[in-house]
């Protein structure tokens, strides 16, 4: 019996071996240029009054503080309406809904292909619906309230998978031991679901912080400090946008930008990862 | 060799034919011309079988006869299952178990269930015991942990465990795992007490100790365990019940005192699966 791979197959390894590390070196060297170009660029830029500051000459100068306070605004009206509805819907396909019937099969679909929809639809939509038709205008509110549409998918379909991966067994023995739907549902579903919520949640974020074309025709770009949610406001990804391809000289304040933006979604990634790994220990141990 | 429709010949035995039994006086739980079907797919058909109080019952037959279904229909597990119908009458003292306006959560609280594989919440040992309690109604924390060590000594891990309540039940052994199991089910004081094949997933050790807790239990609880182990059923069944798969349901072939089942029993097909010819 031959115990070496004859001339073919050994080319065959071989060629298998430069695809696969192939393809990984050129994801990785793209990811590499890409932050290192805008570290490079943006670093110096950065500081606590860049933070803070407000924009000054459209941008070219100053800093980004009233964009980053809309930026967080429009995603925090974005979470707490995507949040609870998301949730429920999830729960709502997951635990008392079939897999077969008409209506989950239905809800999935169509959440499978919102998820697909192009921002600019979402944009648009958000424009027609929010600002027109509910008289918001172009608003912070508006912003969050579009976002949180766009979102939604991405966060139901997460979460229903969390709550599918918990096993079977949970609630028969939870229902063998005389316990109620909704006490097996809060104190041992919930939290075993809690890993999916939040890949949800991440991905969601994820999604809506760098969003700029649902933005532009919802939350609009007004860079002054914003009052209420009903003002509008520029949010990062928007301000980047701005600075690149409207503002002759804005590219070292574009760069910084994109910098704040990157290190806040690294940022969101990590405290979720952690959240995620202390979830599940708190989970075993007393929940 | 036996002829495939021997057993056709025996009917399964009505409560008013089944012989006197020593351990089991008054019958718990009766069950009527039972029969459950998932989907268009019978599990088993036609069933009238009584249990004793305070006896073991085992529920022996090969796979896939529908010994388990029967164990879910005694406490309503069937109706968390999608498609599952539950035709013909299950009373258990007074309870009429298959009515619609029976109370379930009642109902399982008095019924008990111990799964095949341990599945010990993902809390800690003590959580375990005490979440299913309180959810019950019981506020008193003394009286919780008196109950918590009772149980846990019931089930011979009050020793083993005493010291580190708090930590994980998940990384006890599957042995242990399953005792917890049965001290959860034994916190809520119930009646009866449903076993699926409890030993079967546990190492042989373990599986003793297990079977050994089992026969503690006779006489203050009535014990229905479904067990494929022949010799098991032996050792520990006050009475058995034999199952086998004919027109593609389960049906109850013959039923009796562990003694009279094993060393007499009237059909040829018990006769033929207990000596180990078939099956």
């Amino acid at each position: 019996m031959a115990e070496t791979l004859n001339p073919r197959q050994d080319l065959r390894e071989w060629l298998a071996f430069v695809l696969v590390w192939g393809a990984a070196a050129v994801v990785t060297a793209v990811f590499c240029w890409l932050l290192g170009d805008i570290v490079w660029n943006g670093l110096s830029r950065l500081s606590w009054t860049f933070l803070t500051a407000p924009p000054e000459s459209a941008g070219r100068r100053g800093g980004i503080g009233p964009i980053l306070v809309s930026t967080f605004l429009i995603l925090g009206v974005c979470l707490s309406v995507s949040l609870p509805i998301g949730v429920g819907t999830a729960v709502l396909l997951a635990e008392f809904t079939s897999d077969q019937s008409l209506f989950g099969r239905m809800t999935r679909r169509s959440l499978d292909v919102l998820a697909g929809v192009p921002s600019i639809v979402f944009g648009l939509f958000g424009n027609a619906f929010f600002c027109k038709t509910l008289g918001l205008g172009f608003s912070i509110l508006s912003g969050g309230l579009t976002l949180a549409c766009m979102v939604l998918p991405i966060l139901i379909r997460s979460t229903e998978e969390g709550f599918r991966a918990v096993p079977a067994n949970y609630r028969l023995s939870a229902a063998a031991l005389g316990l109620s739907r909704s006490t097996t549902l809060i104190h041992l579903l919930l939290p075993a679901a809690v890993p999916g919520l939040l890949v949800g949640l991440v991905l969601g974020i994820g999604r809506a912080i760098a969003e700029t074309a649902a933005l532009i025709f919802t939350s609009g770009y007004v860079d002054r400090m914003p009052e209420s949610l009903l003002d509008s406001g520029r949010a990062l990804s928007i301000h980047i946008f701005d600075l690149s391809m409207n503002v002759s000289g804005g590219d070292a304040n574009a760069y910084a930008s994109a910098l704040v933006l990157v290190i806040m979604l690294l940022l969101i990634n990590g405290t979720a990862a952690w959240l995620a790994d202390r979830g599940l220990h708190r989970r075993i141990v007393t929940v | 060799m036996i002829p495939a429709d021997s057993h056709t010949k025996s009917q399964p035995l009505s409560s008013t034919e089944m012989p006197p039994s020593i351990a089991v006086p008054t019958p718990l739980i009766q069950i009527n011309k039972l029969s459950l079907h998932y989907g268009d797919r019978p599990a088993f058909r036609d069933v009238t079988l009584s249990i004793g109080t305070g006896g073991i019952t085992a529920l022996v037959g090969p796979s896939g006869c529908g010994k388990t279904s029967l164990l879910t229909a005694l406490n309503r597990l069937t109706d968390l299952i999608p498609g599952c119908r539950v035709a013909g009458e299950i009373r258990m003292g007074n309870m009429d178990v298959l009515a619609p306006q029976t109370n379930v959560i009642h109902l399982r609280r008095l019924v008990g269930m111990i799964f095949q594989k341990p599945n010990p919440f993902p809390l800690s040992i003590r959580r375990n015991l005490e979440f299913p309690l309180r959810e019950h109604g019981s506020r008193d924390r003394e009286q919780i942990a008196r109950t918590i060590e009772t149980v846990l000594q019931d089930v011979g891990l009050w020793d083993e465990v005493k010291d580190r309540l708090d930590s994980p039940a998940l990384a006890l052994s599957g042995g242990q795992q399953q005792r917890l199991c049965i001290a959860r089910a034994l916190a809520l004081s119930p009646a009866v007490l449903l076993m699926d094949e409890p030993c079967s997933a546990l190492d042989p050790l373990s599986s003793g100790v297990v079977e050994d807790l089992i026969l503690q239990l006779r006489g203050r609880y009535t014990v229905v365990i479904v067990t494929h182990n022949l010799a098991q059923a032996r050792r520990i069944a006050d009475e058995a019940a034999f199952f086998w798969v004919h027109d593609g349901a389960g049906r109850l072939i013959e039923a009796g005192t562990a003694q009279q089942f094993f060393e007499a029993p009237r059909d040829s097909l018990t006769a033929a699966y207990i000596s180990g010819m078939r099956g």
